[in-house]
């Protein structure tokens, strides 16, 4: 048995299937996972994230933690509320994890990290928190609700009461303290939608609450396979300790400015920057029938790669992956699928965005 | 709860064989296993003509989720295979006993119909699979 979300009654009670993810029990899907990621894509869908950790980094020197700690500059972050997408890495340039960022104010600022590395980052945290006399506090009072798509604001403001207004002119990528709720304007679709995070106590009776405004419960399958048409990677899939944000399609998310600014894993940056990178991560798409799946071996006129997440993209009904491959790689690949190479495009992400194909 | 007809053989990596008339053998997944890999987005059949071994690698499924191999439940020459299925793979998720049939096959050793399991036989192995 696995650790159980506040809402881990609440889908068994829905029928959901539940799968273990990361040591947790989590509802993959209620039924149609196809129906599911139409849902969020046309109208508003919520997940259950609760899995995730948040944790509250506080103290007077809690900014210059953080640009020491992570690949991208929390120097960016000017406005309170405001969110940044980082990597923490390790000496080598691998990545430890991802994760959102939110400034609060100049004591205090919010992480979410991925529920499979909780324990790894909270001790990587605190490897360097001494130094700069900043206290790490898990939040697991704290539930997390996900509500994503072109409907989904507008459905879920009308449980929060006198807090719409204020919730509703959230800019993108802001998240704001409202009452009892943390609501951000942020997501893992390629949806608008917010973030919510909550008191556990309350997250049943919001989740039910969500479920009677016509939001639909949404399963981790669905998010797999938005996240994927979205170009967002999954942690312990597309990148891991063993890469580089270089070679993860992430090297927007590193601040490499100002110069002066140490971090951990700039010199191993730095140097391999130097070096030349020798693989990028790259979308494909299957013109022919199959479905691309992590692992599959990709075949290049400039040596062989790696497919790192695949799946069949109910948007584009067509199969779409990421693959890690030679610096070199033209727009052509094959794909090995059970011994048979199959033709696969390499395109930009993302794949689609706010309900529409980007690439046919 | 999912349906398992009492008239159907069955294999404990869950497919079902049922005999016709003339001697043939249709096969498909049950529905347990449809219900399992969830929205089915594609399925390879086998190419009639090509003969199979009991509990060989014969057809793929691949839900959204995953890819699974479907096995033969027994020996035998592929005499059909279900087309509709490379437009409308979703057929194995809403008629698994009927329209979303696999492949037929001309057994060629009937004795091993007596090694699969009956429905009350595979109706333990879904409670057991469910614990």
């Amino acid at each position: 048995m696995g650790f159980k979300t506040p809402l881990y009654d609440t889908h068994v009670a829905a029928g959901a299937r539940m799968v273990d993810f990361g040591g947790w029990d989590m509802p993959v899907n209620y039924g149609s996972q196809i129906e599911e990621h139409h849902a969020v894509r046309r109208d508003a869908g919520m997940f259950d994230v609760s899995h995730m950790l948040i944790a509250d980094v506080t103290g007077a020197r809690v900014r210059d933690y953080l640009r020491y700690l992570l690949a991208n500059d929390v120097a960016k972050l000017k406005d309170s509320g405001k969110a940044l997408y980082s990597c923490m890495l390790n000496e080598q340039g691998g990545v430890v994890d991802d994760l959102i960022v939110y400034f609060i104010n100049e004591s205090w600022f919010r992480v979410v990290v991925n529920a499979g590395t909780r324990d790894k980052d909270i001790a990587w945290l605190k490897r360097f928190s001494d130094k700069f006399g900043v206290d790490i506090k898990p939040r697991t009072d704290l539930a997390m609700i996900a509500v994503q798509g072109p409907n989904a604001r507008a459905k879920a403001a009308t449980l929060i009461g006198k807090h719409a207004d204020e919730a509703l002119q959230l800019k993108t990528f802001v998240g704001r303290e409202l009452g009892q709720y943390f609501i951000a304007r942020t997501g893992y679709t390629g949806e608008d939608g917010w973030e919510v995070m909550l008191p556990v106590g309350e997250a049943p009776k919001f989740w039910s609450d969500l479920k009677a405004a016509g939001v639909a419960e949404c399963g981790l399958g669905a998010r797999d396979t938005l996240r994927l048409e979205a170009g967002m990677n999954l942690y312990g899939n597309d990148m891991d300790e063993n890469q580089s944000p270089l070679e993860s399609g992430l090297t927007w998310t590193v601040a490499f400015d100002p110069p002066e600014r140490d971090f951990v894993g700039r010199a191993a940056l730095d140097a391999q920057r130097a070096a030349g990178v020798k693989r990028k991560l790259v979308g494909l798409i299957l013109d022919e029938r199959g479905v691309l799946r992590g692992h599959q071996r990709v075949v290049t006129a400039a040596g062989d790669g790696e497919l790192t997440s695949g799946t069949f993209s109910p948007t584009m009904e067509k199969s779409i992956g990421f693959a890690r491959v030679p610096v070199a790689t033209g727009d052509r690949v094959e794909v090995d699928i059970r011994g048979k190479l199959l033709s696969a495009r390499v395109v930009k992400f993302p794949f689609v965005r706010n309900g529409k194909p980007l690439v046919s | 709860m999912s349906n398992i007809p009492a008239d159907l053989k069955y294999l404990d990596s869950h497919e079902w064989a049922r005999v016709e008339s003339d001697g043939t053998v249709t096969i498909g997944i049950s529905d347990h296993a449809q219900g399992a890999l969830g929205d089915l987005v594609f399925v390879e059949v086998p190419e009639v003509g090509k003969s199979l071994s009991k509990g060989g690698a014969a057809a793929v499924v691949e839900s959204v989720k995953a890819a699974s191999d479907v096995y033969s439940p027994l020996s035998g020459e592929v005499i059909a295979a279900n087309d509709a299925l490379s437009g409308s793979p979703e057929l194995v998720n809403s008629d698994p006993y009927g329209a979303g049939w696999l492949f037929k096959i001309k057994p060629s050793n009937n004795g091993e119909l007596q090694q699969l399991l009956d429905a009350k036989a595979y109706e333990k192995v879904v409670a057991d699979a469910a614990h």
